[in-house]
This record gives structure tokens, sequence and C-alpha cells, in this order.
């Protein structure tokens, strides 16, 4: 039962690998860009605040929130972009990408505005 | 409201937003978010940049600086009273472009034209009550219709204009926590059905992360945007939908046995990290006492909360259930037509439509536990109202129309209908169910009928499979449609009536129709320019805490408790002080650098919102606090009585005494119109306190502290003292201030 499901494990991967391979390089772009910005909130969070703790909150809060933020936006532009959906044929990526980067505009001058 | 009252400023909460918009218009925007009042709730200060809700007043006083740089030279008090119906009259456009995004412009033409006229929207946004909802709800529907144009068509310039929308919400109500809720409540829902589609994580995703930045940069929300619990049903959401696209993405690129192994990898790895998750969660959340709501939330939840707890909330009239009259009296035939509309919805289901159901489910429960919430309801019955008028309209007038055709044209025509109609046969029963269908075969024979002009031959094919047809004959779609259009002119006959009688009224001008014509009770004005004009600038006036407002923004006096309620424990000090006896209320009061007491009284003309009425609650809340004020102390048989029957504390207790002081002076036996009965201590004294004021119906009443005096007699008078007449329950001890 176990050798199976390690077997299987082993299967999962690698078609996963594979799938992966195929997709095109500008997706594979954004999604270094989400892992680079989800990376850096979760050592914001986690290590940053077992080491030295969350004062000030508001500053600890706008960073997390601004890496976030970010990952959650270039999954979004990520999404508009890729040709395989459907429902987005007919909008032009130079559109989501303006979207985005207006986006982008508004939440790093909130994130600013919150820094303190 | 303008017209007859002159333009005032209603109620009692629009005084104080009124004197904070002038305090910005006089002293800056900085000024404004550093500003510390110390006109309130002396000796304790108020910071108003941290603790109010700063929509209204930045946009009164955007509006009146805008004004003003283009030198139309208008008062703040104007600016201020005109706001609220400028903002409804968005308010119901927005409504148009809501109903247009779920149902198309007919619909939004329908419940535009409902929502000007609701009699509960208009009890809000009269010209006077510049109260927060004002703004407030415009900005609801305004976010509501982004959130859906996102959904609809998945753009994310919409999604950064709706948490823009969401943070205007946030800076203008506390009821911006009802959308936060609301939309992670549909877009679960819309997961669970399996609608999930990445325009929902478009609309969703950069809202909740935007919209808590947002939230926390209004100081009255701050921290409490992550912290508190109204807020974790949105993270929740939040987490759950990045967990499903990936759900999505990884189907989308294996095969489907790989999948599986996928599934049965993650779940069982996953479950085991879940529980620990919940586990630690739940432990957190519920050692703190109230579970991290807050008291106005938890008494929404659980309507019977706040009148056990906290009797504060319980004691404003706005936060009582509504009783049905008044749900009758606030949206009229609306009642009727949104269960019509909640059906027409489900025709064609889209996200849209869907999100505007749940919206109106929750409002109707909310709204069935506070009044002041049918203010939420309102919208999202005309929404659905508009949109069950104008599917009946269209099956009306689509009917007359084809029936008239049907007897002129040739029966090619009537073929070309029938056969791109797809309806069973029904009979005519004219049920709500017939009308969404109608809805669907009248649109698609409509673009039938532009589409296959020309191929005549293949529909004939296509109508021996599909089934006959259902058009309402022409004489019963005439009178339902004549129906309909007396029904829409009741509605705004009542709507009419409605917003002249019974919302126009300022509370702070009151009248009154009697036999030689129309009496003008001005009281409240009257007694306050009194303590403007006789007072000094830094004397502290105490009443209860309704008027703390208008004595404020218009005595220019300091107040001890003001509409805010922020601090119970003050609240109840000054309950206590009005239900104990003369010597005790004078400490208290001393003690707090009180110079004039302010009593409302409506005996004499029978004003029945007076102070006396609302006595149980200074007992009730005094008591929480104190627990020498026993509510058992005042009441006989159970009830509060003034009577020859009232309880020996009731008789001596502040209250009584100052609202009662002379009054048999007026007609010799002292019958309180408002009680219906003689009072029952008619001739008494005053030994701490003496009148200052009475204005001219008797309504407000002043009461000056007498000051102690020089030195106290000594033993050899001390017979002499008992001169103190009338107050049989005064101790034996001697009393140095007669």
């Amino acid at each position: 039962m176990v050798k199976s499901t390690s077997k299987d494990a082993q299967d999962l991967f690698h078609s996963l690998h594979s799938a992966y391979t195929a997709t095109p390089t500008n997706l594979k772009i954004i999604d270094l860009y989400v892992c680079f910005a989800v990376f850096t909130a979760l050592i914001q969070q986690v290590a940053y605040m077992a080491l030295v703790g969350s004062f000030p909150f508001n500053s600890f809060l706008s960073g997390v929130l601004s890496c976030i933020g970010t990952a959650v936006l270039a999954v979004c532009l990520r999404i508009q972009v890729n040709k395989e959906n459907k429902e987005f044929k007919d909008l032009a990526p130079e559109r989501a990408f303006a979207d985005f980067v207006l986006c982008n505009l508004v939440l790093h001058l909130v994130i600013i505005n919150f820094l303190g | 409201m303008v017209i007859k009252y002159e333009s005032v400023i209603h109620e009692f909460d629009p005084y104080f937003n009124y004197r904070v918009t002038q305090f910005l218009s006089k002293n800056g925007i900085y000024e404004f978010w550093n500003w510390f009042d110390d006109r309130t709730w002396y000796p304790l200060g108020r910071v108003i940049g941290g603790t109010v809700y700063p929509g209204l007043t930045l946009t009164a006083g955007t509006i009146w600086w805008g004004l003003n740089s283009l030198n139309i030279p208008l008062s703040v008090e104007t600016v201020c009273v005109f706001t609220a119906p400028v903002f409804s009259a968005f308010a119901s456009w927005a409504t148009y472009l809501l109903t247009k995004e779920v149902k198309g412009s007919g619909a939004g033409l329908a419940a535009a034209a409902l929502l000007a006229m609701v009699p509960s929207y208009i009890s809000r946004s009269v010209a006077g009550s510049y109260d927060n909802e004002a703004v407030a709800i415009f900005a609801l529907i305004f976010t509501f219709y982004l959130y859906i144009k996102t959904l609809n068509t998945g753009s994310l310039f919409y999604a950064t204009l709706n948490a823009l929308a969401y943070f205007y919400m946030v800076c203008s109500w506390g009821g911006y926590t009802f959308i936060i809720n609301l939309i992670p409540m549909h877009v679960l829902l819309c997961i669970v059905t399996g609608r999930y589609s990445p325009r929902l994580y478009i609309a969703y995703a950069p809202l909740v992360v935007l919209g808590t930045l947002l939230a926390a940069l209004v100081p009255v929300v701050g921290f409490n945007a992550v912290l508190t619990s109204e807020h974790f049903a949105s993270f929740l959401v939040f987490i759950i939908i990045h967990v499903v696209a990936l759900v999505y993405y990884i189907k989308g690129i294996l095969s489907p046995k790989m999948f599986k192994v996928a599934v049965t990898l993650v779940v069982s790895i996953g479950m085991v990290v879940c529980f620990i998750v919940v586990a630690i969660l739940v432990a957190l959340v519920a050692s703190s006492p109230t579970g991290g709501w807050s008291g106005r939330s938890l008494s929404l939840l659980d309507p019977t909360y706040a009148s056990k707890y906290i009797p504060i909330i319980a004691s404003v009239s706005e936060h009582q259930p509504p009783t049905w009259p008044s749900y009758f009296m606030d949206i009229n035939v609306l009642a009727f037509l949104v269960p019509a509309g909640i059906i027409a919805c489900f025709s064609p289901l889209s996200d849209a439509s869907s999100f505007v159901v749940l919206y109106i489910v929750m409002s109707v429960y909310f709204s069935g536990v506070m009044v002041r919430l049918m203010l939420v309801l309102a919208p999202a019955a005309c929404i659905m109202s508009g949109i069950a008028l104008s599917q009946a309209f269209d099956v009306f007038t689509g009917s007359i129309k084809y029936q008239l055709g049907a007897s002129s044209n040739s029966t090619d025509d009537a073929e070309d209908n029938t056969s791109t109609n797809n309806a069973p046969k029904d009979d005519v029963s004219a049920g709500k169910t017939d009308k969404g269908e109608e809805i669907v075969k009248e649109r698609s024979s409509k673009k039938g009928k532009k589409k296959e002009r020309e191929p005549a031959d293949k529909p004939s094919v296509k109508a021996k499979i599909k089934k006959k047809a259902l058009v309402l004959p022409l004489e019963a779609s005439i009178v339902a449609l004549l129906l309909l259009i007396m029904l829409g002119a009741f509605y705004v006959i009542h709507c009419v009536w409605a917003a002249a009688e019974a919302y126009s009224a300022p509370s702070i001008v009151l009248t009154s129709q009697s036999r030689d014509g129309l009496h003008v009770f001005d009281d409240f004005r009257e007694s306050y320019a009194w303590l403007s004009h006789n007072t000094d600038v830094d004397d502290k006036v105490a009443s209860w805490w309704d008027y703390g407002y208008q004595t404020t923004a218009m005595a220019n006096r300091t107040v001890i408790v003001d509409n805010n309620t922020w601090n119970n424990t003050h609240i109840a000090t000054v309950g206590t002080a009005m239900s104990s006896p003369e010597k005790a209320a004078w400490e208290i009061f001393n003690s707090l650098d009180v110079k004039y007491v302010l009593v409302v009284f409506g005996g004499l003309i029978g004003y029945p919102s007076d102070d006396i009425n609302k006595f149980l609650w200074m007992v009730r809340i005094g008591g929480g606090v104190f627990p020498h004020i026993k509510e058992a102390d005042y009441l006989r048989d159970g009830q509060y009585r003034i009577d020859s029957e009232a309880t020996p504390t009731m008789l001596n207790s502040l209250m009584y005494k100052l609202s009662y002081y002379r009054f048999v002076e007026t007609d010799g036996k002292g019958y309180d119109r408002v009680r219906r009965t003689e009072i029952g201590k008619k001739h008494f004294k005053l030994t701490h306190f003496e009148e200052v004021f009475t204005s001219h119906h008797w309504m407000v009443r002043l009461y000056k502290l007498k000051p102690p005096r020089n030195r106290i007699r000594g033993k050899a008078k001390k017979l002499k003292s008992k001169t103190s007449s009338g107050l049989s329950s005064k101790s034996a001890k001697k009393n140095p201030w007669v």
C-alpha cells in the first residue's frame, strides 16, 4: 500500500513537472514573481515576527499585505494573459498589463501611506 | 421639510456631524484629524479624529470648499442640510447601474424609480437629516455595483474601483461590515454551487487585500480591520478561494488519473494540518470574553444579547426589532413584489442575480433584528421589485403586441414566433413562474424576429419538435397592465404621504394640529438659546445623553455625556445621579463640576419622549454599574409610577423632583398628560437645586446647583435647621443647605 502510494506520488510529480514545463515562458516569469512575493511575505511574517515581534504593528501589517497584494495582482495578471483561458480571449494583453500597473500603483500608494 | 419648517438640521446625531463639519471648514483638515474635543464627556473629552466616521463630514466639507472656491457663497449649514438629498439622487443612479448589470436597463430604470421614493430611505435622506447613512447608502450600492461589474467583466480596473468605493464606505458608516461579510458569503456560495471562475478570483482577491489595507487606514477602524471577528470571514474565504483556484489549475494541467492521486495525497496531509490550525484558532478566539466580536455585532447575531448584557444598546429606540406594520409603512407594495423578483432572478441564474438574492435574504434577516437596518433592506427590495416589475411589463406588453400583431399579420410571422419560442404548454393562471418563463420566451422571440426573417422554412421543422408557445390573451394583459400601473400609483401616493407627514419632522421643532390652528413648539431652541446667552462659556451642563449633541452644537456648552455613548460608566454615573435623592445627586454632580442640569418634561403638553419615560433606562444603566441602585425600589407592581401609588424612592429621585417642581401651579392638580394621572407628591421645595429656566410649554427645565454654604451651622441651631418642608424622607441629620 505504501509502495503504491509512493509510486503514485512519484508519477504525480513527474506529470506535474512535465505539464508545467509546457507552459509558455511569460507565464513562468509571472509565476516566479508570485513565488518571490509569497516568499518575502513568509520571511516577514514568520521569521521576523519570531525574532523581533510585530511592533510597530502598522508597518508589519503594511509589509505583509503589500507582499500578498502584489502576489494576488500578479496571479490576476496571469489569469488574464493566459492564452488557454477562454473567457479572456478578447482582452488584449496590453490592457491587462495596464490594469495590473494601475492596481499596483493604488496598492503601493496605500502601503506607503500606512507604513508610518 | 424645508418648506414647512425652514432649513434646519433634524434629530440629534446630525447636530454632532454639523458641529464637526463646522470645525473642519474653519480649521482645515490637519486640525480635524488631530482634534481632541473637550466640550463633551467632561472630564474625559473625546478624540474626534479617532472615533468618528469621517466620510460624511469630509464629503460635505469638500463640497463646501469646492463651492466656495468657485465663489458660490453657501453657508456650511446649507451644505449640510442639502447633502442628503443630493446623495440620494446619486444612490438612485447607482441602483440603476446595479440593476442594469443584473437584469438589463428596463429593470434598472424601474428599480431606480422605486428607490427614489421608498419611505425607508427618505426617512434618512430628507433635507436636514445630516447623518452617516445619507452618503453610506450611496456608497453601499455603488460598491455592490462595482463588484458585480467586476464579476461580469473580469477586469482588474473595476476591481480597483471596487476597492476604492469600499474605502469610501468604510469611511462613512459602521455598516461596512455588512459588505465585507456579504461578499465573502457570495463567493463561497458561488464556489459551492460550482460557479467558480477566474473572474470570481479577480473580483474577490484584490478586494480583500486592498480593502483591508484601506479599511485599516481609517482611524476609527484601524487595526480592527484584521483583529476583530467581523473581518475573519473575508480572510477565511480568501484562503478558500486560493485553495480552489489551485485545485482548478492543477486539474487543468493533469490527467484525471493523476489528479485523483493528487487529491488523496493532499487531503490526507491537509486534514492533519487543518485540524491543528483550526484547533489553535478556536482556542484563541474562545479565550477572549466575547469571542472577538464587538457588542453591536453580537447583538445583531443574537437579538436577545443586548437586553441581557448591554442596556445602553438595548435602550436606543432605533435598535429595537421592527413591528410588522413598520415593514409595510417603510417599503409598502415592494413587500409583495420582492418574492416575484426573487423568482425572476432564478430564471436565468447568473452570478449577479445570485448575489442580489443573497443580499436581500441577508438584509431581511438583519432588518428583522434592528429597525435601523430597514435602511439596508430598502435598496435590495427596490432592486428586486424593479426586476419583477420590468419582467411583468415585458410579458404584458409583449403579449399585447403579439396579439395585435397576430390579428393583422400573416401566419408566417406567427410561426416564426411560435417556433423560436421554447415554452411549455400552460393555462392562463398568471402565476409568477409564467412571468419568469415568458421573459425567456419574449427575449428570444425578439432576437428571433431580428435574426430569422429569412429562414421561414427551417423554423417550421422546429415547430413540430418544440411545444406550443404561450401568450396571455389580450384582455388579461391589458387588465393586468392597468392593475400594475394602479399599484405603482398607490405606491407613489403612500410614499409622498409618508415623506410629508411621518418623516419630515425635525424633532427639534414640534408641531401639532388643534382646533385653533397649528401650534409650534420651539422649546428646545428657546432653551438652548437661553443657555448660550445666560451662562458662562465654561459652565458644564448635565442632561441625559440624548441631548448631548444638540447642547454642544446649539448652546455651545460643555456636556457630560452625549449621543456617542462610548463610555457606559460615565452614562451610568449620570443615570445614578438622576435616580438618587437630592443630596446624593448634588454630590455626584459637584464632583463632575456640573453647574446646570437640563431636564426634558412633556407632561404639560403631552410630549411622550421626555425624561420621565426614559427614566427606566437611567435606572437600569445606572444599576448596571452602581449596585446600590436597584430597579425594584422604583417599581410598584412591576411598573414605574409617578402618582400617589409610587414608591418613596421614586418620589424622592432627582428626576421626579426636577420634572414636577411647581407643576401643580399650572393647573392646580398636577395632571400629567403623558402618564395620564395626577402626580404623587405635589408640593415640595428643592434644597440643593434652584430653578433658573423653564421654557414656554414647560418642555425643557434648567436647574442650577446651589453652592454649598460657607459655614455649617453649629449644634445650637440644629433644631431650627429642620425646616425642609415636604421632604419627608430626609434623614434626621442636620441639613446644612437650607
